[in-house]
This record gives structure tokens, C-alpha cells and sequence, in this order.
């Protein structure tokens, strides 16, 4: 049957997408508004604190990303859904798979285009003082996972509805509801509070920050991201119910 | 057989859209499918391409079922959905670019039938335009263009000719006529002129059942009523003499005699039999009797009256 190399297909559809961030004003957008908001917070309070570190930086990047993930992700299928488009690309020889694993490295690459600049902010501050490497590793690789598990969620959201603007708020408010697991422990009933805290996608991030990787850390994004992907595909396959 | 339908039924929820379909298309056939909108002919199209399985009964192409090798089946077809939906934002070239790669062409073949393509439906001007700035007419062509970019065996067009301009529909359908020379083509319609002159055969469909299968013609003769012909004779004889003789013609039903002013011209309306052809014995018989014939009209059965036979009857 179709065993032969079952993702090659995701190549086109990560370019296109890519492209299309980049042909239209997406990408430039994202880019400044992030860079320009993150860039004021961390400058501001870096010599207030006079700490030679990034972690403010890496507090700021997560509300940055409540608002510009749920935005680079609202209309990856929604549009495709409303244009009818969708019909072409799933009854090209491709599966469902390849088509939502390949917007999704689309939208995660943008992301990490978007991380890339801040890394002056890291050369400034290592030339300033004496900066721990370590954190400042661990706090990038926490927040492409975050990044990663927003993606896959604002992608879900897309494959609910034609609208991008429901797709956008829908995507808020679960990457919101995520973000706010672990913020919200004084109401939750002692026997529930580990529960909600795991749940805490920033809890796994500030873990993984500290420098040290937890496997327990690494298999929360995993299973959470791969969750949300097996949902928006099961979304796609809807047509067929 | 290229195609193989074989009872196909599809249900939306509750509401049926196709009941209990079988058809065959043969390799080289251009077929039409024609109903009023809402017929299934959509259902039945998104079924064969793979976008939706049926409830009950499958689909072979080529020899590939649709559920075991749908992978295959759809490298062999080319598919131009309803409304031919494009990526506005994208120009002509990378548009049919990301199609071929899609379709898992690679770089030197791309580049070949690219050109071919672009050649083929007319967009040599158009090709770094933005799809959004074409007119109706070009985006069908970038449509078709795109769904031939990989060179598939059967095309499956719905509703081609929808939206466009009586001179964009006649260079659209000349295009399917040039395709279907070598490939096998299903496109719908709910325009029956369009059937007559693109198609080798129409399957009729309503409320989800085939009505009527067959070649344009066979269809008119199976479903061909009493026909009406008007003649107009030029003769010394009297009208009720020409009206007895007329009335003699094998077929012939009935004569009835249309008031002229001309003296010696004479009109009459015959009715024939059912799926009778009168004109040539009429003439032979014209000839003998030394009648001028000034006029013969036959006003057969059109597609149109059948397709409304068919399909009213039903509703």
C-alpha cells in the first residue's frame, strides 16, 4: 500500500505556508511587534535589575505568544476551508498527516525566525556581565516547545471554523487556559493543585528554564503538541464522517 | 473501463444525496453529467476523487479501489472542484508549481510540463500575475491548467463552465474537447447545451438515481414524442387534395391545414409517430407529385425537453 517515504509530502506545504508568510505581511509583523514589545520590557529592566541574565526576557516571550501564536495560526486551515482550497490539497495524492505536520512546521519555523533576533539581546548581555549559559539554552528550548504546543493548539482551532477571526479567539483562549493552569492554584481544591499545576503549560516551561531537563517536562509538551495535531486531524477527517 | 462506479449510495447525516449509482466510463469517453443542482452529480465527483468516502458501494480507476489504493487514484486523476477554488494571494506559475510538487512531480518535469500547461490553456501572459487579478475566464484556465499539471489519464471537472461569459464558455469548452481527445473526461453540468457539444455521453441524474444513460443522440431518440413537421407546398392541386396524400405518408398521424394568404401555396402542421423521421419520404413523395416545397421544419424533441421530462417528473 502507500508505504513509500509518507512525509515527503510535508516539504511543499511547509514552503508554501512559509512563503506565504513572507509574501504576504504576516511575518513582518509578527516580527516587529514581538521584537518591539519583548525589546522594550527586557531593555527597561535589565538595568534596574543589573543582573546579567535573560530571564525577564524569557517571563515576557510567553504573553507575547498568547496573542501572536493564536494570530500566525487562525487562518492556516480556516482559510483553506473557507476558499474551498482544502478540497484540492486533500484529494491530491497526500494524506491529511502530511498536509496539518507541514503547516504546522511552517507556522513553528516562523517562530523560531522570530526567536533569532533576540539572541543580540543574549550577545549584549554576555558582554555586560557575567551570563549563565545554561538558563539562557534551556529557557530557548522551553520556549520553542511552548511555542510548539501554542502552534499546535491555534492550529486546532483553525480546523474548527471557516472564520479566522473565531479560529483566533478560540486559539486565545485555549493557549490562554493552558497558560493559566498553574496561575491559578490558590482556587483550586488542595487534592486537584499538582493535577492543574502539571497541566500548567508556563509550570514546564520555568522548569525547563532552570536549566535542567526533566523527562517528565519534555514528555508534557510532546504528548500535549502530538495530542493537539492528532485532534486537528481527526478535524480534517470530519468530511468524511 | 477507466472508471467504474459501482452502486454507490451516500448519505449526509440522515439525508440521502446519491442512491444506489452505477455507471462505467471507458477510457477516451467524455462524459457529462447533467441534473438540476442538488442532484448528487458533486456528491458523486468527491466520491471518485477521494475527498469522502461513500456510505455503501465503491469506486474503481483504472483498477484501483478508492478505499484500498486511494493514493493511486488520485495521482491518476485531475480534479477541477466546483467553483475552482485558487490560492489568490499566489501567481500563476507558483501556484501550478505547488499543484505538480503536490501531486509529487519533481524539479526538471515540473519545469517541462509548466510550459506545456501554460501553453496548453492560454496563460502565457498571465503567468506571473497574481491569480487574484484575473478575470473569471483565466482563473478557470489556471484551474484547468492545474488539474492537468501532472498529466493524469482522467479528468473530473464540475461544473467547468460555470460563471463565465458566452465567449470564455465556448473557449473553455473547446479546451475539454481538445483534452478529451486523449483523456478520459466526467465533467457536470446543469447547462444542456453544454452536454450537446462537448460529450459522447450523458448520464442524467436526479435526487440522487440515474435517469437516463447514453449518447446525446440515443438519448433524443429513446425519448423522442410525437414529433411536429410544418411543410409548405407550392401546387395546383387543392389544399384538402395535398392534405389527403400527406395523410397517406406512413407515420403520419395527423394533418392539419394553417391558413395562407398565398393562392397557390399551402401550409400544413403534420404530427408523426413516435420516434419516426418522415422528412425524406416527404420529399420523395413531393418530387413525385410535382409539389414545390417552400418549406420543412421539424421541431424534434430537444435534450432540454428530456432533461425536463426527467427531472420534473421526479420532483
Amino acid at each position: 500500500m502507500e508505504t513509500v517515504s509518507q512525509y515527503k509530502n510535508i516539504v511543499p506545504i511547509f514552503k508554501k505556508e512559509l512563503r506565504s508568510y513572507f509574501n504576504s505581511a504576516v511575518a513582518y509583523v509578527v516580527i516587529v511587534v514581538f521584537l518591539g514589545i519583548v525589546g522594550w520590557f527586557h531593555s527597561n529592566s535589565l538595568f534596574l535589575n543589573n543582573v546579567a541574565s535573560l530571564r525577564l526576557m524569557f517571563d515576557i516571550v510567553p504573553m507575547v505568544f498568547l496573542f501572536i501564536i493564536p494570530a500566525i495560526t487562525m487562518r492556516l486551515l480556516s482559510e483553506e476551508k473557507k476558499s474551498g482550497t482544502i478540497e484540492l490539497l486533500v484529494t491530491k495524492p497526500l494524506s491529511d498527516t502530511e498536509i496539518v505536520l507541514g503547516k504546522f512546521l511552517a507556522a513553528w519555523a516562523l517562530v523560531g525566525i522570530t526567536l533569532v533576533p533576540t539572541l543580540v539581546y543574549y550577545i549584549t548581555v554576555a558582554s555586560l556581565g557575567n551570563i549563565d549559559h545554561g538558563p539562557v539554552l534551556g529557557g530557548y528550548f522551553g520556549l520553542l516547545l511552548m511555542a510548539g504546543v501554542f502552534i499546535a493548539i491555534g492550529l486546532f482551532a483553525s480546523s474548527l471554523t471557516e472564520n479566522q477571526v473565531v479560529a483566533f479567539i478560540i486559539g486565545l483562549g485555549m493557549v490562554l487556559a493552558f497558560f493559566m493552569f498553574d496561575k491559578i492554584l490558590p482556587f483550586v481544591p488542595a487534592w486537584l493543585t499538582t493535577t492543574v499545576e502539571f497541566l500548567g503549560v508556563d509550570y514546564h516551561k520555568t522548569n525547563i528554564e532552570r536549566g535542567v531537563i526533566d523527562s517528565r517536562d519534555i514528555l508534557y509538551f510532546l504528548s500535549l503538541l502530538g495530542l493537539m495535531l492528532y485532534l486537528t486531524i481527526l478535524s480534517l477527517e470530519r468530511r468524511k464522517w | 473501463m477507466a472508471i467504474s462506479v459501482q452502486n454507490l449510495t451516500k448519505y449526509y447525516g440522515r439525508e440521502k444525496a446519491v442512491e444506489n449509482i452505477s455507471f462505467e466510463v471507458k477510457t477516451g469517453e467524455i462524459l457529462g453529467f447533467l441534473g438540476p443542482n442538488g442532484a448528487g452529480k458533486t456528491t458523486t465527483m468527491k466520491i471518485i476523487t477521494c475527498y469522502m468516502p461513500p456510505s455503501s458501494g465503491t469506486v474503481e480507476v483504472d483498477g484501483y479501489n478508492i478505499f484500498e489504493h486511494s493514493m493511486d487514484v488520485r495521482r491518476k486523476i485531475g480534479y477541477l472542484p466546483e467553483l475552482n477554488p485558487l490560492y489568490l494571494d499566489m501567481n500563476v506559475v507558483e501556484y501550478l508549481d505547488y499543484a505538480a510538487r503536490l501531486q509529487g512531480m519533481n524539479g526538471g518535469t515540473i519545469t517541462q510540463r509548466l510550459k506545456h500547461m501554460v501553453e496548453v490553456c492560454g496563460l502565457g501572459n498571465m503567468r506571473h500575475k497574481d491569480i487574484g487579478e484575473l478575470s473569471k475566464g483565466y482563473r478557470q484556465r489556471v484551474g484547468l491548467a492545474q488539474a492537468m499539471i501532472h498529466d493524469p489519464e482522467m479528468l473530473i471537472l464540475d461544473e467547468p463552465t460555470s460563471g463565465l461569459d458566452p465567449n470564455q464558455i465556448v473557449e473553455i469548452r473547446k479546451l475539454i474537447k481538445d483534452i478529451g481527445e486523449k483523456k478520459t473526461v466526467i465533467l457536470s453540468t446543469h447547462i444542456l447545451s453544454e452536454v450537446q457539444a462537448t460529450c459522447d455521453r450523458v448520464i442524467i441524474i436526479n435526487e440522487g438515481t440515474i435517469v437516463a444513460d447514453g449518447s446525446p443522440e440515443k438519448l433524443q431518440q429513446e425519448f423522442r414524442g410525437a414529433e411536429v413537421i410544418t411543410v409548405e407546398i407550392k401546387s395546383n392541386e387543392s389544399a384538402d387534395a395535398i392534405a389527403q396524400k400527406l395523410k397517406s405518408l406512413a407515420n403520419v398521424e395527423s394533418v392539419e391545414r394553417i391558413a395562407t394568404d398565398g393562392a397557390l401555396s399551402h401550409s400544413f402542421t403534420l404530427m408523426t409517430a413516435k420516434g419516426s423521421d418522415i422528412r425524406e419520404e416527404l420529399f420523395n413523395r413531393a418530387v413525385a407529385e410535382r409539389w414545390v416545397l417552400l418549406e420543412l421544419t421539424r421541431k424534434g424533441t430537444s435534450l432540454e425537453e428530456i432533461f425536463h421530462k426527467l427531472t420534473r417528473a421526479e420532483s
